[in-house]
This record gives C-alpha cells, structure tokens and sequence, in this order.
C-alpha cells in the first residue's frame, strides 16, 4: 500500500477561517465589526490626536463644527474641543465597557456554576439571592453604589458589574445543570477529580460559547450606564466621558445642539455595533440555529 | 364532595410564598447599603442641629437603638420596613413613606404608558415584519429596532426636546402640568397627556425593539408548527389565522418579557424623568443621591422592589390564564 492509497480528505481549514466564514456571511456583522474597529482605532489613537489634556481649553467656546481647522468638530461652551473629548471619551467606554462585563461575567460564572453543580439548597439560596438583584430596579442600584462608594472610575465600573451579573449566571447556571450528569462528568468524577476542577476545568469550557456570545449584550448595557451615569453629573470628572459631553451639552442645547448630537450619536454607533457583533458571532457559533 | 380550592388560586398563594425570601433578601440588602454609607441617621440629625456634645451624640445613639449588636438593629429594622416604617428623610422633613406616596402616581402613569406603547406597538410590528420575513419591509423594521435599541434614553429625549419644543415649540418642555394653568377636568387630561408625550416615547423606544423583536422570531416560529398548517388546510383567511392561531401562542413569550422588563423600565424612569422634571420616584432618586438623603434611597429601592415583585406576580398569573399547558397544581 502506497502513500496515494490512504484516503487521507484533503486537510480541514482551521477553525478560526471557517469561524471567519461563516461570520461573514452576515452583512449586517461584517457592518458591526466595522464600526466596533473603528470605536477601539479611536480608542487607540486618542493620544495622537490630541497629546493634552482633552478637558482643557483648546479653543473659543462655542465654535460649531467644520469652522476651525485647529478643533475641527467645534468646541463646547468651556471651549473643550469636541474631538479630543470624543476620542478620549471612546477609551473611557470602551474600557468601563470591557473591565465591568469581565465583573459580572466572573460574579456571573461563580454563582452559576455553584447554583447549577450542587443544585439542592444551595441552589435554593443562590437563585432567590439572583431574583432579589432582578427585581431591584438595576440603573436605581447603581445610583445608590454610586453614591456609597464615590464617583471614581475604577468604583463605577465594579458598581456596573455588580449590577449586571443575572443574566450571565442565569445562563451558567442552565449550561451547568444540563452538563453536570454527562458521561464525561461521570468519567472524571469516578476518577477522583475534584469539585473545583470538575467545575472549572471539565464543566466550565463547555458552558462558556453562549456567555461569550452574550458578553457583547452586556457590554453594550455597561457603556449605555456609564453614559447615563454621567450625563445625569455622577461619573468621573476627571476623565472625558461621552455621556458627559451630552449632558454638559444640555445646557446649550438651544444655540449649540452638536455638542451633545455627535457624542450621542458615537454612543449609538458604539452600541449598534456590540448588537450586530453580537448577532454575528451567535449565526456563527450556531449555524443550524437560524434557518 | 369537599369544596375544591380553585387550582388558579393555590397556584397566586404559592407564588406569593415564593416571592417572601426575596423580600427579606432585599431587607437584609438595603440594611448593608445603610451600614456602608459613610454616616448613619444620628449624624444626619447632628449635622441638622449643627453639631452637638459628644454625650448627647452618645444617648441619641442609644435612643435609635444604634448602640445595639448588629443583628438586633438588622432584627428591628426588617420589622419596621415590614409595617412600612421607611424612617424619616431629613430633606423632605416627612417621614420616607409619605414622600414615596406623593411621588407614585406620576411614575405609574408614565410606566403605565410607556409599557402600553411599547408593547403595542412593538408586537404589532413585530408581527407584521414576521409574516413578511426578509422583504424590504421587514428589514426597515428590524433596522429601526436595532437603532431604537442603541439610543440612550437620554439622547433621544435631548433631541425630541430639541425638535418638538425648541425648533416646533409643539411640547412643553419638562414638568407634568403647566404651573400656573389651573386646569380642571378635560383641559386637565390634554394638559398632563401633552406633558408626558416626550417622556413616554424616551423611555418607551427602546422596550418597544424588544418587543419588536421578541415578537417577530416567536411568530415566525409559531407560523411554522402544524397546528397552523392545519388551519390553513382547513380553510382558515390569513386574518383569521393570524389573529385567531398564531397571536394568540406567539404572544406567550412577550407577557413574560413584561414582567422581566418591569423592573428595568423602573431604573430607566430615572434619568427621564430627571430630564423632563417629573416629579416622579426616578427624579427623587436621582435627587436623594445628590443629597446623600439615604433614607428616601432605600424606601424608593423597596417601594420598587414590591411593584416589580406585584407585577411579576401579575403577570405569572395572566401567563397561567393564558397557556392552558401549564399545570397550576
């Protein structure tokens, strides 16, 4: 038997091109990741294009856009440049946005995986401790975190965390109950593993697909809270923030309606694009689910 | 034969059972929020007097029972908030409970719109979009839901302000009557209704795509089922069938997002009604925030919690009455 005799198939792409495949199949995903690239490229670049301080005075206040070449998207009535506050204020939601989701998807797994594996009383307790978070009304939970712990950046985003882990442990909780009597459970039970381990190093990996999928949804409720907190004065003065921006805008909305147009509308590019990216990556993972 | 119990009753007694833990949860929670913030009621109350010796600072404690060990003070204020004892505010100078009565109204009528919008509009839609899937239609709709979804409260309501009352001048501006109007009867009704236009369509959009959307893959999926086809085959119109077979199951899910979403409605009321100064629950939470009024904060997170945990109850039984699956025993 020759080597030409094996019916060796022809080897299969790796999975991330067939991931890429079959994402970008979605237009409206492709739209998504897109608009998400362009958010983090502002994100990055923010230091090149203003190397100050983006709350200091740049310019006269009031300049609307497209008038000066020196703060070319205007200036708000202290005379900020708009668009340093902008691309600073897409490194303060992106970063709100990704820390406080890691918050809540870590609170999330924990009180999911525990409710899920034991079950029983445990079970009992975690779940009514879940539904007693669900029914506070979560942004008037958030104000009162707000005012306990202070306006700091790092105590907001910890606040948003704390505020949004029930879906996320909902969903663990269901992976693990379904998971939890499989045979490879069963296999590395009966081989001496540990709870911890089988919780986190058998369990875990294969609960995890859906909650990356709904990271994008809690991500773009994190950056939707931040701004609200600080378009109603309570987030970080010390960091250029578009929700901010809007409600400094407020004030000038009757002469100066762009200072808070163009942050609101990077507010609603930013969480239009986590939505589709959501969408996207759900299509992909589960391909057979959509017909 | 004994007189049966109706099942529908046993199940509303077993669900309000269920719903006690999560009440005494949200006690023991809100304590821990009141022993976390920085000062306690007797340094409200100095601070009010403008200082005082540390004797009295001493009895006063004692008085209000803050010498005692921690579980006894958890123990008497569980039975307080229990009788509806929310303390006092030492803004309003009322005690919390009256101050919360004054403000409900106003944010039950803009929850009670806002709800009734969104989920009108939303389903039908939503149903429309699902019975012309993927046409041009249905993706201008479905595009709008996503876009609806992405709007912060906050901007759209800055921007309906804009155009409606500033450029149009169509709206009031902010506030849930005209001050010095005096209106009675009908004019009253128009006046409070013109006020709430703009907050009910902030608050409402973005609970409307989740209708929307929720709305457009249950029809879909509904469509699909045999008991459909069957009807079809019958001769059942596409009217008949849609209002008559598909509505009626697809509808099932949208009554459980009502009472999931209730509670996020409530925290969203906040910053609308902040904005268009209604003086509403929202408005005074986000004020007593502002002047540290911990007091108010914590009725106005319990009074919430029991209006989420009653409608979730509500609409558990509505649900029960409407899927005759469900076993109630």
């Amino acid at each position: 038997m020759t080597v030409l005799d094996t019916d060796l198939r022809p080897a299969e792409p790796p999975r991330y091109v067939v991931f890429w495949r079959r994402y970008r199949r979605n237009r409206a995903a492709l739209l998504g990741l897109f608009l998400f690239a362009i958010v983090v490229l502002m994100a990055l670049t923010a230091g090149l294009v203003d190397p100050g301080d983006p709350l200091r005075r740049a310019g006269q206040p009031l300049v609307p856009p497209f008038v000066d070449a020196s703060t070319p998207l205007g200036t708000d009535q202290l005379g900020r440049s708009i668009l340093s506050q902008l691309f600073y204020g897409a490194r303060i939601s992106l970063l709100v946005g990704v820390l406080a989701t890691l918050v809540s998807i870590i609170i999330g797994i924990v009180i999911g995986a525990l409710a899920g594996y034991f079950g029983g009383w445990v079970d009992d307790l975690l779940m009514r401790v879940t539904e007693a978070f669900q029914t506070i009304p979560n942004f008037v939970l958030l104000l009162t975190l707000v005012a306990i712990l202070g306006s700091k950046i790092e105590w907001i985003t910890v606040a948003i965390g704390v505020v949004s882990w029930t879906a996320p442990a909902r969903m663990v909780r269901a992976e693990f109950m379904s998971l939890r009597n499989r045979e490879f459970v069963d296999a590395a039970r009966n081989l001496g593993v540990s709870n911890t381990s089988l919780i986190f190093r058998e369990i875990l990996p294969n609960a995890l697909p859906p909650i990356i999928v709904y990271a994008s949804v809690i991500m773009a409720l994190s950056i939707l809270l931040e701004s609200a907190l600080a378009f109603l004065g309570l987030g970080d003065p010390n960091y250029a923030s578009w929700g901010n921006m809007i409600g400094q805008g407020r004030a000038v909305l009757r002469t100066a309606w762009y200072c808070s147009a163009i942050p609101g509308i990077a507010i609603v590019l930013t969480v239009l694009s986590f939505s589709l990216l959501g969408e996207g990556l759900n299509d992909a993972m589960n391909p057979r689910q959509k017909q | 034969m004994k007189p049966t119990i109706p099942p529908l009753l046993i199940y509303a007694l077993r669900r309000l059972l269920q719903a006690i833990p999560v009440i005494i949860l949200i006690m023991m929670g809100t304590f821990l929020l009141l022993k976390m913030a920085p000062g306690d009621t007797v340094d409200a109350l100095v601070g009010d007097m403008g200082g005082a010796d540390a004797a009295f600072i001493a009895r006063l404690r004692a008085e209000y029972g803050l010498d005692q060990p921690i579980w006894v003070q958890l123990w008497r204020y569980m039975v307080k908030l229990a009788t509806f004892d929310l303390g006092r505010s030492f803004v309003y100078e009322q005690p919390v409970a009256t101050v919360l009565m004054d403000r409900l109204g106003t944010t039950l009528l803009l929850m009670a719109t806002s709800l009734s919008l969104a989920f009108s509009i939303g389903i039908t839609l939503g149903a429309f979009a699902a019975r012309r899937a993927y046409s041009l239609a249905d993706n201008l709709i479905s595009t709008l839901g996503l876009i609806f979804y992405a709007t912060p409260s906050f901007f759209l309501s800055l921007m309906m302000m804009l155009l409606f009352s500033v450029k149009l001048g169509w709206l009031p501006v902010g506030g849930i009557k005209t001050i010095a109007g005096f209106y009675t009867g009908w004019d009253h009704v128009v006046d409070v209704a013109r006020h709430l236009v703009m907050p009910t369509a902030a608050l409402s959009l973005i609970y409307l795509s989740f209708y929307l959307r929720l709305m457009r893959s249950s029809v879909m999926q509904v469509a699909d089922q045999d008991f459909v086809r069957t009807a079809r085959a019958k001769g059942a119109g596409e009217t008949r069938l849609m209002v008559h077979h598909i509505m009626r199951n697809a509808l099932l899910p949208a009554v459980t997002l009502f009472g999931l979403q209730f509670s996020t409605l409530l925290g969203g009321s906040v910053v609308v009604e902040t904005i268009f100064t209604l003086p509403g629950l929202g408005q005074l939470a986000y004020q007593s925030v502002i002047q540290r009024d911990m007091n108010t904060l914590m009725g106005i997170i319990f009074l919430c919690s029991i209006i989420v945990i009653l409608v979730n109850f509500l609409t558990d039984l509505l649900y029960a009455r409407l899927d005759s699956r469900i076993e109630l025993s």
